[in-house]
């Protein structure tokens, strides 16, 4: 009897046979796999379109101004967003207002006080229709608006009411066309004649609303020539720091509350939305969204895993003679059960492969049709890779264990 | 060298408890051709599966090659198999939609064998068994039931065994593809000094063998030389 050890299966060996086996049966090796392809590209896309969406509303958040705080008129029905609704809505705040919060309360950086309504605005025959603003020359710090060209409103246009208008980017290329210089022209809003003295740098970003189509005049001239009253439908509040930005809500409601002579907080007309809140409270919600997202995306993968254990265990029944076979001439358990556990991780790494191409190519699309800017991260593909094999494994291995511990003499037999 | 003393095997136990094999006693030489007959139930199946290390005995020992093989755990019977023992089986050979080369190399694959190396060995283990070089790289399917169990028998003999052990080899062929067949197996037995068990039900069949041991309910009932050997009339197809 020779002694030549017996040796170990070499991992080519081992790729052949799984290659063979798979192959042999294309159409179920297939569809199982898209069981997992679909898995990894859903919670790929899944993942991206959440993080996207967040990304995409904190950051339109954000370019509303920093350390803001925005006063509306309108009862505070509600927290966060759909206090906004009673924006415009009525009328209770005004230039004195906004004066006293200036003066009387500590921690302010700036006070601008804003009147936004829409108009039907012509210029050389072409026509639009958009939101035009009323500010003051601190406007542009509280906002975080650059100008590109020309110059901002100062406060001599303002004590002036002069009727010069600064245009967004994109009221700039619908009214003058993409790029043009408009500085100089002259636009029509509600049929009065204003020159522009400037145009803003593109906040850019795919927000819910285009901060780009907007006009800003004076607040003065568009109380004058525009609403005709001295209301305001904003008064923006830069505090100095993100620290007072609570103590400073505090006041200005105080404040507020006894220039109105209003003695219930909860009867207040106007709101005071702090952007910090707003903030917090948006980006718990878009949470809330990708982990939901990822759980549908998971739960396919968790179903596409199950396919490949029931493919995997009828694989094993029908291939028990073959099981027989190879035990008979010399395979040991680790040779049988390395044969199917590797078959079941060929599936979910290859499934797992075109799963992160597909799922990167959903996110591309999505992000192309401007809905949201997704963005797919290293950590989601490594995470779906590592779930794809880890799926191979814990799925393929109690078939593979069942296929090792046949008996050869039995799998031999079996019809 | 097989010693077998006293062999007994026994299934299940208590009152449905069944002897298959009830002390079986024989020495088979190297370069033995050697033929176990009896009919079903004879025990002959069981007495296959005991000297093809696929199981062990209930009592008794068997020496394979001067090695106590009758108390070695699943693992190392396999060890065994893949070593020193040639199968050919009566139907379900060869992998099917698999290379008649791979099917021959596929020992050798387990025994982690370099390519080169066992692609030699496969070649060699064909040629011998009589198949032509055309065959090589054909699918298993593509072939006949006497090609299949030639390809079958070059699997046996690549792995250059200690025994080749043929259960029913010709049980699925007709009689003229089953005396060729039978004819590569004196071949090898006569040329290449190869020690082959032969099982089967068939007398004809057992008739190419040197010897004969006839089991009957367990027992060996006789144990002799072949009256009337019959020799295949052509090795060759």
């Amino acid at each position: 009897m020779n002694v030549d050890m017996p040796n170990i299966m070499k991992l080519k060996d081992i790729i052949h046979e799984t290659y063979a086996a798979l192959s042999a049966n294309k159409v179920r090796s297939g569809l199982t796999m898209l069981g997992i392809v679909i898995g990894i590209s859903s919670v790929i896309a899944m993942v991206s379109i959440g993080t996207g969406a967040s990304n995409t509303i904190s950051s339109s958040i954000e370019a509303l101004g920093s350390n803001l705080i925005q006063i509306t008129p309108g009862a505070q029905r509600t927290q966060g967003f759909a206090a906004s609704a009673g924006r415009g809505g009525a009328k209770t705040l005004t230039n004195e207002d906004a004066a006293a919060i200036s003066a009387q309360i500590s921690g302010v950086q700036a006070v601008d006080p804003e009147v936004s309504s829409r108009y039907q605005i012509t210029a050389k025959g072409t026509n639009t229709n958009t939101s035009v603003t009323g500010v003051t020359e601190v406007y542009p710090q509280i906002r975080n608006v650059e100008v590109a060209e020309g110059s901002f409103i100062s406060s001599i246009h303002n004590n002036s009411a002069a009727k010069v208008a600064v245009l967004g980017p994109t009221t700039r290329d619908d009214l003058f066309g993409e790029g043009s210089n408009a500085v100089g022209q002259v636009i029509r809003i509600n049929g009065l004649q204003f020159k522009i003295i400037g145009v803003t740098v593109a906040k850019g970003g795919s927000g819910f609303q285009n901060q780009d189509d907007i006009i800003y005049i004076p607040v003065k001239s568009a109380q004058r020539y525009l609403s005709g009253d001295q209301y305001l439908t904003t008064i923006a509040v830069q505090a100095t720091t993100p620290t007072v930005m609570s103590q400073v809500q505090a006041d200005i409601t105080t404040l507020l509350l006894n220039r109105h002579k209003i003695k219930e907080a909860t009867l207040a007309d106007f709101s005071v939305l702090n952007q910090s809140d707003i903030l917090s409270s948006a980006s718990s919600i878009t949470s809330t969204l990708t982990y939901l997202l990822a759980a549908i995306g998971g739960i396919s993968l968790l179903v596409g895993g199950i396919g490949i254990m029931n493919m995997m265990l009828t694989t094993v029944t029908e291939r028990t003679k073959e099981i027989g076979l190879r035990k008979a001439i010399g395979a040991r358990k680790k040779d049988i059960s390395t044969q199917f556990l590797a078959e079941a991780i060929a599936l979910t790494l290859v499934g797992g492969i075109i799963g992160i191409v597909l799922g990167w190519l959903i996110s591309f699309v999505v992000n192309l049709s401007g809905l949201v800017a997704t963005s797919v991260s290293l950590a989601s593909v490594l995470l779906a890779f590592g779930v794809s094999a880890a799926t191979g494994i814990i799925f393929g291995y109690y078939p593979a264990r069942r296929a090792a511990n046949l008996s050869p003499i039995d799998a031999l037999r079996y019809e | 060298m097989i010693e077998i003393n006293n062999i007994t095997k026994t299934y299940g136990s208590g009152d449905t408890a069944f002897k298959a094999l009830n002390g079986v006693s024989f020495t088979i030489e190297d370069g033995e051709f050697v033929a176990i007959m009896g009919p079903s139930g004879s025990g002959k199946s069981t007495m296959m599966h005991i000297l093809g290390c696929l199981d062990t005995p209930t009592t008794g020992t068997y020496f394979l090659d001067g090695k106590d093989v009758s108390t070695l755990t699943d693992e190392e019977l396999a060890d065994i198999r893949r070593l020193h023992i040639g199968f050919v089986f009566q139907a379900f050979n060869l992998l099917p939609r698999t290379t008649v080369m791979r099917n021959v190399m596929l020992p050798l694959v387990y025994a982690g064998v370099e390519e080169e190396e066992r692609e030699e060995r496969s070649r060699k283990a064909l040629i011998s068994a009589g198949m032509t070089e055309s065959h090589f790289f054909h699918k298993s399917n593509q072939l006949s039931g006497g090609q299949i169990q030639r390809v079958a028998i070059a699997r046996a003999l690549v792995n250059d065994p200690s025994l080749i052990l043929a259960d029913e080899p010709t049980g699925n062929l007709d009689t003229r593809t089953g005396e060729i067949v039978l004819g590569t197996f004196q071949k090898l037995n006569k040329e290449h000094g190869r020690t082959i068990i032969l099982i089967t039900h068939e007398h004809d069949v057992a008739e190419y063998a040197d010897r004969i041991i006839t089991l009957r309910d367990g027992v060996v009932i006789s144990d002799s030389k072949s009256h009337e050997r019959r020799h295949a009339k052509h090795y060759e197809a």
